[in-house]
């Protein structure tokens, strides 16, 4: 039982998450207050939820760099709502607007790649650039600011909260919980659901899932439409806890994204990914970058860092698949 | 033989639609000498990027650290260049050592992608990411973010003179096309990226050196990001750590206008030249006809679909006529 656990590729990430900390933590201890912890959750909350999306757009063999540009979108969609009808709206009907136009663009982006048979990184690669060029043309790259007071008010709620030393509040945000929600969401679509099962299915072989009787068509419409309601409802949160909506606030977000998916442990060749992995991907950058801030090192030095990271792990991952397969040949020689 | 060459046919007939299309909308000006010397000023850089991407699509893979490579390598040469040439007058030995110092820094990088890709048998599109934020980062460790600008007149040369009336960076821009041309047409390395991105198992079987071929393919869209560095640091006299970002997509968008497949193996530099011609123009006379740079950038998405969909079309029908 033990040994399944420590050979798994998870209990890997954790163990590195384990050890940052531990050195971040014996250089400032600030690091393991629970305030800090709860911060950290909060501030991730925004790539928590797109990579869920990312995960299972990657299961499926596929990738989409065009999430960001639908979460502008929906995100300014949501905005240009709340400052024209702000008072007769409340969360709920803006988490549904977002969910629902995040999903039909997700849909748009499915239906191209599966129609036309364009490689998914091409096509999204494309409906980003389609998406975010008319986006700025129509808004011509405004801010959007001053919603309505109730917008601000409920990310301000916690589940529960305390006082640190200074009598500052803090506690575990609404928006934390809603991540929670969607980190089990993914898990039992995935784990539960033969919904999950032919997703993982469809990333080992396409040409085997199809034989096999899949609904490709049906899988794709999922699997693209799930990643634009995770931008939908990312692009809520972003307003939410910034209270702004700009045009460039997202650009570059994706590479964040697949890398901690990746770093997570799916492989880009589809099949392989969980939802645990990819939520330990997720705190491993944050707790990287957490820590990078609590120790004094310059934001400078953030992105090498990172990548840094990702290709030694990632080489770690190819090493590792190399050994298991060269074991595999001399079990089967004997 | 038409067949091989009707993909070039259609591109040539697409170019003189295009060129059809600005001059109706924006008269003969569009013709000026003005106007055609500042596209072709403005083609190169892109040109060589291009040609850095399309070999590595070739061998059915991708290098998204093109755009991370150039500015790094141009900003060591930039970085040699103003420390060893603060008043920027002319420096002949110090601007060939800066050149030769981000050939190096370039070639390293596309050797460290060659490696990941050939050697630990990582997907190019993770590895490239990988190498791309590292280097990107560098970058910005190296510039804190800052410009760094005021070369001698000999770098200013490289991308603002002209010989003969010709601009520089399209000589230069000429020169890559034809030795990648030659490479990919006449030598046996070609015949092997060709043949890889076909079918990788039956090019190992066959007694090519699999990784090898990968190790030069990702070395020499390296080296391609050093040339665009030294066009590009030039002709803005200056570099930064995120200067070009929007190239990526346009690079992947010629190649495969230029009938590179996505999937590997089938492409010529000749197609590629011409698409990035009829990108040029749709650029420039869109602008001169005062659309939006973000209008280009959805159009250039169209587009990319567009050229994705008819393939795929021709695709089917070649399929069917096979099979009858």
């Amino acid at each position: 039982m033990i040994k399944k656990i420590t050979s798994r590729y998870e209990f890997l990430v954790f163990m590195v998450i384990l050890i940052f900390s531990i050195i971040i933590g014996l250089i400032n201890p600030n690091f393991f207050s629970l305030e800090n912890i709860l911060d950290i959750l909060q501030n991730n909350t925004l790539t928590g939820i797109f990579a869920i999306g990312m995960l299972i757009v990657v299961i499926s063999g596929g990738i989409d760099l065009s999430f960001t540009a639908i979460a502008t979108i929906t995100g300014y969609t949501v905005a240009v709502l709340l400052l024209s009808h702000g008072s007769q709206l409340n969360i709920f009907v803006v988490f549904l607007i977002a969910a629902v136009m995040g999903t039909i663009l997700g849909m748009v982006n499915a239906s191209i790649i599966y129609f036309f048979k364009i490689p998914p990184i091409i096509a999204t690669i494309a409906t980003q650039n389609i998406y975010y060029g008319l986006l700025v043309v129509i808004t011509q790259g405004k801010w959007l600011y001053g919603f309505p007071s109730w917008f601000g008010a409920f990310v301000k709620i916690k589940i529960f909260s305390l006082v640190n030393a200074n009598d500052v509040k803090y506690g575990l945000s609404i928006v934390t919980v809603i991540w929670f929600a969607f980190i089990f969401l993914g898990w039992f679509i995935l784990r539960k659901t033969v919904l999950g099962r032919s997703i993982y299915a469809l990333g080992g072989s396409e040409a085997s899932a199809q034989r096999a009787g899949f609904n490709i068509l049906r899988l794709q419409l999922f699997v693209y439409g799930f990643m634009g309601l995770m931008a939908g409802i990312g692009s809520v949160i972003q307003a939410l806890l910034v209270q702004t909506v700009a045009p460039n606030s997202l650009v570059g977000k994706e590479l964040d994204v697949i890398a901690a998916v990746v770093l997570g442990g799916a492989s880009l060749t589809g099949g392989v990914g969980t939802v645990l992995g990819t939520v330990l991907g997720v705190l491993l950058l944050a707790v990287m970058s957490n820590g990078l801030t609590l120790m004094h090192v310059p934001s400078y030095w953030y992105k090498v860092v990172t990548g840094f990271v990702i290709l030694v792990s990632v080489a770690a991952g190819a090493w590792r698949k190399r050994a298991i397969s060269n074991k595999k040949v001399i079990i089967e020689a004997e | 033989m038409f067949r091989k060459n009707s993909e070039i046919l259609v591109l040539i007939l697409v170019l003189a639609g295009v060129l059809g299309l600005m001059l109706a909308l924006n008269g003969p000006s569009f013709f000026k000498l003005g106007n055609v010397q500042s596209m072709s000023f403005q083609m190169p850089e892109l040109g060589v990027l291009s040609l850095a991407m399309m070999i590595t699509m070739l061998t059915s893979g991708i290098n998204l650290s093109i755009i991370a490579s150039t500015n790094l390598s141009g900003i060591v040469m930039a970085l040699i260049m103003t420390k060893l040439a603060p008043d920027a007058g002319s420096a002949p030995g110090v601007v060939l050592l800066a050149l030769l110092a981000g050939v190096l820094v370039s070639a390293v990088i596309g050797l460290l992608n060659g490696w990941l890709i050939a050697y630990l048998d990582i997907s190019p599109i993770l590895a490239t990411l990988g190498t791309m934020i590292t280097v990107s980062g560098l970058a910005i460790v190296f510039t804190r973010g800052y410009v760094i600008s005021g070369f001698p007149k000999e770098m200013l040369f490289i991308g603002n003179g002209m010989i003969l009336g010709i601009p520089v960076p399209l000589l230069i821009f000429l020169a890559c096309a034809g030795i990648l041309a030659l490479i990919l047409g006449r030598m046996p390395l070609g015949t092997r990226i060709y043949l890889y991105g076909s079918n990788p198992t039956a090019t190992f079987y066959s007694g090519v050196n699999n990784k090898a071929v990968l190790m030069r393919v990702y070395l020499i869209s390296g080296l391609l990001t050093s040339v665009t560095a030294m066009i590009m640091i030039s002709r803005f006299n200056s570099a930064k750590a995120d200067y070009g970002e929007s190239y990526l997509l346009l690079t992947i968008l010629a190649s495969v206008l230029g009938g590179v497949s996505a999937a590997g193996g089938f492409g010529r530099v000749s197609g590629l030249v011409v698409a990035l011609v009829i990108l040029q123009i749709i650029s420039s006379g869109l602008n001169l006809f005062g659309v939006s740079a973000f209008m280009t950038v959805a159009l250039w998405g169209i587009v990319l679909i567009f050229v994705m969909v008819v393939k795929h079309m021709l695709e089917q029908r070649a399929i069917r006529s096979v099979a009858r």
